[in-house]
């Protein structure tokens, strides 16, 4: 990098430094200075594991920007509070702790909360009321859809309640003319596209998580996926949500047209609050039509500006069949044929893309394709490659990109990264990081949505380490502030990187959404802890 | 020896894709629907092409019986590698009642009209599951023949082929000519790379007729009825213990 990028980073750095010490919880409470619970009888039998329990965070120090805060002064659960639940959600108020515990922990296995309450409700009604009591006994909610998020903002971080939308799972209407799905925000969205595959449409948004991930959970965290290049984000092709409110009102925005410019487009402000703002509990979504011939070709390149120059080649030639464009280093590939036994389906290449194409025309849609790969191989762009036309060897293709995720987790513990930045920088932070770690890391690995400037960069080490966790961050945010990246792309913040908001936004901004969420959640009982920085300024 | 090996590829329904049966009951829904080449008939191109990489034989030719469509199968061989393809056109009421005894007469008269050296051919089809192509056709052209193979080796005029069998694995040795079936474990298939792709457009695919071969194409069989299996009923979820004793013996069960 240039010494200008440099000299600017480094005060950039002493800014955020001093900033990011006002974040320091001074106080040093721990979980045995907690005022005895002996006003609770309920939690009197479980005070002690309550008390002796820890949460099993990153092993940072308590001033690290990741860490939990200290629990706020919300209300506790009591027999009372649990007669209520039971009384509006018979048989789906969940208190034994085995039941609970798998909602306690997230997807990777890093942050684990000691809620002793799920809820599952089965209709809007029923959040509403949860709600409204949950807000007049000032008890915090954690809202859970699949649990499939990677920045801690699924789960509680002490005894929220957790309000589970798995049970609220029903299809409410489709319209085969326009496209347009309305359901409840606990389906699946694996199921969602078996529905609409059926009938000749698809959902505008894919991701590796897609078995477990939830719409209403997809919505609250802007989820972006394998399609965003094609489609756009949720942000265009959510039409209306049905959200309920902290205080247990019920905002009916659940509208099913393309066009309505009538007044403050109120939606917009909940994709993306990550369950901050409200509760999502139905969404009316835009889908394409199923293409009728969808093409996957596994491509692999010797260097990355050959994958840039090659993507340029892709859009023009390709243009409006292309529908997503991926990107895999070599580490990559060692994990899949080492962790999953995965087999390279091309020779051994420093870089692999997949590119799918989707249209209307597979003979069309052939025939651009073999003009474009004749050109991406005579001009010496790709060394080598395949292309699958076939259901089953395009799923064979696609989960060469889509199960890194996982070969990941079998490699040791993972520190993931989400970073937007300018296309042509992307693999500049993974060499720099390589650099910078050295030999304190198992493995540096790229990947992602190369075509949407999104770069995945995960590292992997035996066992969590500290002294590793130190030497990634802040490198990997200043590095990012210093292009105006952002630091998390498409994951969200959640608890683990809501601290980190100020290196990809101004403090005015921040400021804002504060006030918003204290109109929105007066008593801050939604998912308190996540998104927005504990130090609003 | 001429060096030549035959190769059998099927087009049918890809694997991956929900079979409908037709509101009529005559057969599967097969319009607009991805068809591919059968993977037991991309493991036998891929042992054939094998042994051409191994100079054990000199020449791949791929067939495939059927209409128009089935050139984009031939197409795949040849990107796996075959050397070039024939294409025996098949279409309509002919192709809804082409069976194996066909099948077998076709390629019978193809291993001769080639001097074959060999013949592999897929173990079956997933869409019919016979399982008889191979063992019709090394009985039409009284050859030997190797099913289920799951390894194979020349040696000389002889062909060393391991069977998977229900006690195990046996192996035989047989002469050539030979009809061979490919099992699963035989190989693993390649992913065919773009530049044999790009090459494969310019390899021969000839045009050819049952009649020419003097093959009749009359079927004996008649397919009265096609049915989806029973649709497997959901599951009944119970609270407790007593709920699922009073289930158990409400459905008469206990």
């Amino acid at each position: 990098m240039s010494v200008c990028v440099m000299a600017g980073i480094f005060q950039r750095t002493v800014r955020l430094r001093a900033a990011l010490r006002h974040l320091c919880p001074h106080s040093t409470l721990t979980c045995a200075a907690r005022p005895s619970p002996a006003d609770s009888p309920f939690l009197a039998c479980g005070s002690g594991q309550f008390v002796a329990s820890t949460r099993k965070l990153h092993a940072e120090p308590k001033s690290s920007p990741a860490a939990a805060p200290e629990r706020l002064p919300f209300s506790r659960v009591t027999e009372e509070d649990l007669a209520y639940f039971r009384k509006i959600l018979p048989g789906r108020t969940i208190t034994d702790p085995d039941l609970v515990e798998s909602s306690n922990v997230d997807w990777l296995r890093t942050v684990k909360g000691s809620s002793e309450v799920l809820l599952r409700p089965q209709t809007t009604e029923e959040v509403s009321q949860i709600l409204r009591y949950c807000n007049s006994r000032n008890l915090a909610v954690n809202p859970q859809g699949g649990n499939t998020g990677l920045v801690g903002g699924s789960v509680p971080v002490y005894d929220e309640i957790i309000l589970s939308t798995s049970l609220m799972n029903n299809i409410l209407t489709f319209d085969n003319i326009s496209g347009i799905l309305t359901c409840q925000a606990g389906c699946v969205l694996e199921n969602l596209s078996l529905y609409l595959e059926e009938r000749d449409f698809i959902m505008p948004l894919d991701l590796g998580a897609k078995g477990s991930c939830q719409i209403g959970g997809n919505v609250a965290t802007n989820a972006g996926g394998l399609r965003l290049l094609r489609y756009g984000s949720l942000h265009g092709t959510v039409l209306g949500l049905e959200v309920v409110l902290a205080d247990g009102r019920v905002l009916d925005c659940l509208a099913t047209l393309r066009k309505d410019n009538t007044g403050y487009d109120l939606k917009q402000l909940f994709i993306g609050s990550e369950g901050t703002l409200g509760v999502i509990t139905a969404v009316s979504i835009l889908c394409p039509r199923k293409p009728k011939s969808v093409n996957v070709v596994f491509l692999g390149c010797e260097t990355f500006e050959q994958l840039l120059k090659t993507f340029q080649l892709c859009r023009g030639m390709l243009g409006e069949i292309l529908s997503a464009f991926e990107f895999l280093d070599s580490e990559c590939m060692r994990l899949l044929n080492t962790h999953l036994k995965l087999p390279n389906p091309i020779s051994d290449c420093p870089f692999y893309i997949v590119i799918e194409t989707s249209g209307s025309d597979p003979e069309h849609d052939s025939q651009k394709l073999h003009n474009f790969l004749e050109e991406a191989m005579t001009s010496t762009l790709v060394t080598d490659g395949t292309v699958a036309t076939e259901e089953s060897k395009i799923k064979a293709l696609w989960s060469m990109r889509e199960r890194v995720t996982e070969a990941l987790t079998h490699d040791g513990f993972t520190y993931k990264y989400d970073i937007s930045l300018p296309v042509e920088r992307i693999y500049q932070l993974v060499t720099d990081m390589r650099q910078h770690l050295g030999d304190r890391a198992k493995s540096v690995v790229g990947y992602g949505h190369v075509g949407d400037g999104n770069l995945h960069l995960n590292i992997t080490s035996p066992a969590k380490d500290p002294a590793l966790l130190a030497a990634i961050e802040p490198f990997v945010y200043e590095w990012t502030a210093g292009c105006q990246g952002s630091i998390s792309a498409e994951h969200g913040l959640g608890l683990k990187k809501r601290n980190y908001i100020y290196y990809s936004k101004p403090s005015q901004a921040v400021a804002l959404m504060g006030n918003i969420k204290a109109m929105l959640d007066p008593k801050g009982i939604l998912n308190p802890y996540k998104t927005l920085p504990d130090n609003l300024k | 020896m001429s060096g030549r090996v035959l190769v059998g590829v099927k087009r049918v329904i890809d694997y991956a894709v929900k079979i409908r049966v037709k509101p009529d009951n005559s057969g599967v829904v097969t319009d607009g629907v991805k068809h591919s080449m059968n993977p037991f008939c991309e493991i036998a191109v891929e042992e054939a092409v094998k042994l051409k990489e191994k100079k054990l034989i000199k020449e791949v030719v791929a067939v495939s019986c059927g209409p128009q469509q089935s050139q984009e199968t031939i197409r795949t061989a040849l990107a796996m590698g075959a050397d070039r393809g024939i294409h025996v056109e098949v279409a309509g009421k002919d192709y809804e009642t082409l069976g194996p005894l066909q099948v077998s007469k076709i390629m019978a008269a193809l291993a001769k009209k080639e001097e074959a050296q060999l013949v592999i051919l897929g173990k079956q089809a997933i869409d019919d599951d016979c399982n008889q192509t191979g063992q019709m056709t090394a009985a039409l052209l009284d050859w030997p023949q190797g099913t289920f193979a799951s390894e194979v080796s020349l040696d000389g005029d002889k062909v060393k082929v391991v069977r998977e069998i229900d006690g195990g694995l046996e192996t035989i040795k047989i002469s050539t000519p030979a009809v061979l079936t490919a099992d699963l474990r035989l190989n693993t298939p390649r992913y065919a790379t773009l530049p044999n792709i790009m090459k494969a457009k310019k390899k021969k695919i000839a045009n050819v007729k049952p009649a020419d071969l003097g093959v009749d194409l009359t079927s004996r069989l008649e397919v009265l009825r096609v049915d989806e299996p029973p649709q497997r009923q959901a599951g009944v979820k119970v609270e407790t213990v007593e709920d699922l004793v009073g289930k158990l013996k409400e459905t008469g069960r206990i």
